[in-house]
């Protein structure tokens, strides 16, 4: 394996935007599905080296800014309970719910815990005996086998006060309502490189032959981005579209059979509504019904909440591509990092604080200094 | 007026409004701190020696000129790998004076301990403020012992303040960078951080990287003996160099151009980052400065730098500019740029 820093190499990088520039003989316009991309390329700023003919759109693979707010209500109100131990990735925290926020749940006295996998939530359940320990179980296909892990083994020690609040979502549905889009205007994907490392690539395949579209399964390094992006453009440049795999080195077609099994132990396919597209069909996995007892929905009677966004975001249709961050009129105005008013400018994946955080110097924005 | 009223006539009421409660971030030293400090404690305090804002007051008394700071430390753990909390508790405060360029001389000691702590371990804390002292050539001469119930606090408290002399013609502030200044890194970055994230319960991460506590007057006096035209001084402590770049270019109102790539990152540092989802740049240094100074002395300070043992890995990370005030902006490794922007929030709780 070879050190990261390789992959972060300006003259490689160069070399391919170079070979890329040769190749691209028309303007293309391809999306970054992982958030996890998104953030790189503006963390390195990858999109300012690419040839002018290439446009990058920002996809829906944030999984902090898809979680449906009633989901993050239902959370909030989860952990506002005296009896309740709280776990999430720290990312989840800042979401900001129809009135509040993790952090403020926090402040007023709930017990919310950071960790950096559901495993140590689980610690935390055989530590505390006396409290209800629920891990907000957010997540793509990625998150999967470890969520899956820890419900498996709750099971299997008979943990009574463990559970798991679930919103996980699936890349290939969102690709599919993607491109049934009369709108849409994207023409090749690089595939996130996580997901496919648990999941494979051979479900890819149909997709693009039914919908003609070239689909590259990229890392999360510039280098991986920019050669998933030469390979992406290739494929267009000579009529093609196929399933690539560009980040060999992690993703095999198979995917991981073992976590794949353990997923299907666990979870079943469901609908899900992603937050500012709406419900897309088969889109998430729920906990099967044998599994309903680990299930914090379950568990917990929270009611019915109403829901509240805000106005101005427009987060559905920088998920969707449909619009860049810096074209929303509250972007760096009424909404930065500090404040967020929808959650793709909340988490590090998410499409508007990627731009605020580390691209905002390259377009005119009114700075809330 | 009420004091309600007066609250309400804050300049800018809104980063409060906010938050109806305390939350971490507000002890993070990002930008939830910098919004408490200046829209409640500057405004009611209200002072010339205040408003810069820095992190030492300076002002003369008699012929003297004099540094004075004051530091809390909750750090958790308070035993880390490469220090505790009492030896932190000491090099604070003398860096915090340091950094005005001032020689520490004198500082209180204010504990505050939770029933049931163990003697033995506060006997351990103490002996090393004692030789945290003796190493820093500074004496703590007052001090407050105070006890709350077990379960109002953890373990220990220990707020520390200092005194200490500006030498003659040293006048060291963060509005005192100047575009066209280079900016001088002392070493490598995210030590503090790291060794205390390897410690914390539930992180099961295990790291050998020792925390990088030291008190830097020695650096900063090495520093001063080549020139006393150095503009500003900087440890960056919680929130990291981005922090305390940002800081700096809003308290100058200069821009920031730093190189990534100039900036050393332990390996090990750089790995468990990558594995927490941590930013270096802003993860808590104790030993380290960052100095404004003219681009045509750089040299030889970074020269007398490297003859201290605390900055031996010195080296120029960049440049103050005349655009983009306000705004640090890094040349990313492949060569293009981004903008490094200040903590929001806090990315590890109780780290001093």
């Amino acid at each position: 394996m070879q050190s990261l820093d390789s992959f972060r190499d300006e003259a490689r990088v160069r070399a391919v935007m170079e070979q890329l520039a040769r190749v691209a003989t028309r303007e293309w316009i391809l999306m970054e599905v992982c958030g996890g991309q998104t953030h790189s390329i503006m963390r390195y700023g990858i999109d300012q080296l690419l040839p002018k003919q290439i446009e990058l759109v920002h996809g829906p693979g944030c999984p902090v800014c898809v979680t449906p707010l009633e989901v993050i209500d239902r959370a909030l109100a989860i952990a506002a309970r005296p009896d309740v131990i709280f776990a999430s990735f720290g990312d989840m925290l800042r979401v900001p719910g129809s009135t509040t926020d993790l952090f403020q749940i926090k402040a007023k006295g709930g017990d919310v815990r950071i960790v950096y996998s559901p495993l140590d939530a689980l610690q935390i359940a055989r530590d505390n005996p006396g409290k209800q320990v629920v891990f907000f179980a957010v997540g793509f296909e990625t998150t999967a086998p470890a969520n899956g892990m820890a419900v498996f083994q709750a099971r299997r020690e008979g943990l009574k006060n463990f559970s798991i609040l679930v919103s996980h979502v699936l890349v290939p549905p969102a690709i599919i309502a993607l491109l049934g889009d009369p709108e849409n205007r994207v023409q090749g994907f690089l595939a996130a490189g996580h997901v496919c490392a648990v999941m494979g690539y051979r479900e890819y395949e149909p997709l693009a032959e039914k919908y003609r579209v070239p689909i590259v399964v990229t890392g999360f390094e510039p280098l991986d981005i920019v050669n998933g992006i030469l390979a992406c453009v290739r494929q267009l440049e000579a009529g093609r579209a196929e399933v690539e795999n560009a980040y060999p080195r992690a993703v095999l077609r198979e995917g991981n059979v073992a976590a794949q099994k353990l997923i299907a132990q666990v979870f079943e396919v469901c609908n899900r509504k992603w937050r500012g597209i709406g419900e897309i069909p088969a889109s998430g996995w729920r906990l099967r019904d044998e599994f309903r007892d680990l299930d914090a929905e379950q568990k917990f009677d929270v009611g019915d909440l109403r829901v509240n966004e805000s106005p101005l975001c427009i987060s559905g249709l920088v998920l969707q591509g449909r619009k860049k961050p810096n074209e929303c009129v509250a972007f760096g105005k009424q909404c930065t990092p500090a404040k967020p008013l929808g959650a793709t400018m909340v988490s590090t994946e998410g499409a508007c604080a990627a731009y605020y955080r580390y691209a905002r110097h390259t377009f005119a924005v009114v700075s809330e200094q | 007026m009420s004091i309600a009223q007066n609250l309400q006539a804050f300049t800018c009421p809104l980063p409060l409004r906010d938050y109806p409660n305390i939350v971490m971030g507000h002890g993070g030293g990002g930008k939830l701190s910098r919004d408490l400090v200046a829209h409640l404690f500057a405004p009611t305090f209200d002072n010339a020696l205040l408003a810069p804002l820095n992190d030492q007051a300076v002002f003369a008394l008699n012929d003297a000129r004099l540094a004075f700071t004051t530091d809390s430390f909750v750090v958790k753990p308070i035993f880390f790998p490469g220090g505790n909390i009492g030896e932190l508790a000491v090099n604070g405060t003398v860096n915090d004076l340091a950094m005005s360029g001032a020689r520490p001389l004198y500082l209180s000691a204010g504990f505050i301990l939770e029933e049931g702590f163990a003697l033995d371990d506060l006997t351990r804390v103490v002996y090393t403020m004692g030789q945290a002292a003796k190493r820093a050539g500074v004496q703590i001469v007052t001090g407050d012992t105070k006890v709350v119930e077990a379960g109002h606090g953890d373990k220990i408290y220990i707020n520390t303040a200092g005194i200490g002399i500006v030498p003659d013609g040293v006048n060291i502030a963060a509005q005192n960078a100047r575009a066209g200044d280079a900016i001088i890194l002392s070493g490598a970055i995210g030590l503090h951080g790291i060794a205390i994230l390897s410690q914390r319960e539930g992180l099961r991460f295990d790291s050998e990287i020792l925390s990088d506590c030291a008190p830097l007057h020695d650096l900063v006096a090495a520093m001063l003996a080549i020139t006393r035209d150095i503009h500003a001084l900087r440890d960056p402590t919680r929130g990291g160099i981005a922090s305390a770049l940002n800081e700096i270019a809003d308290a100058a109102k200069i821009g920031i151009e730093i190189d990534e790539r100039a900036i050393p990152v332990p390996r090990d540092v750089a790995s468990a980052c990558e594995m927490l989802g941590l930013d270096p740049f802003y993860v808590a240094n104790e030993g380290k400065l960052i100095a404004f100074v003219p681009d045509e002395i750089a040299p030889r300070v970074i020269e007398a730098m490297r003859s201290n043992p605390l900055g031996l890995d010195a080296t120029i990370i960049g440049h103050a500019v005349a655009q983009h005030s306000g705004m640090v902006v890094a040349r990313t490794p492949i060569g293009a740029t981004r903008i490094v922007d200040m903590m929001i929030g806090e990315q590890l709780p109780r780290i001093c």
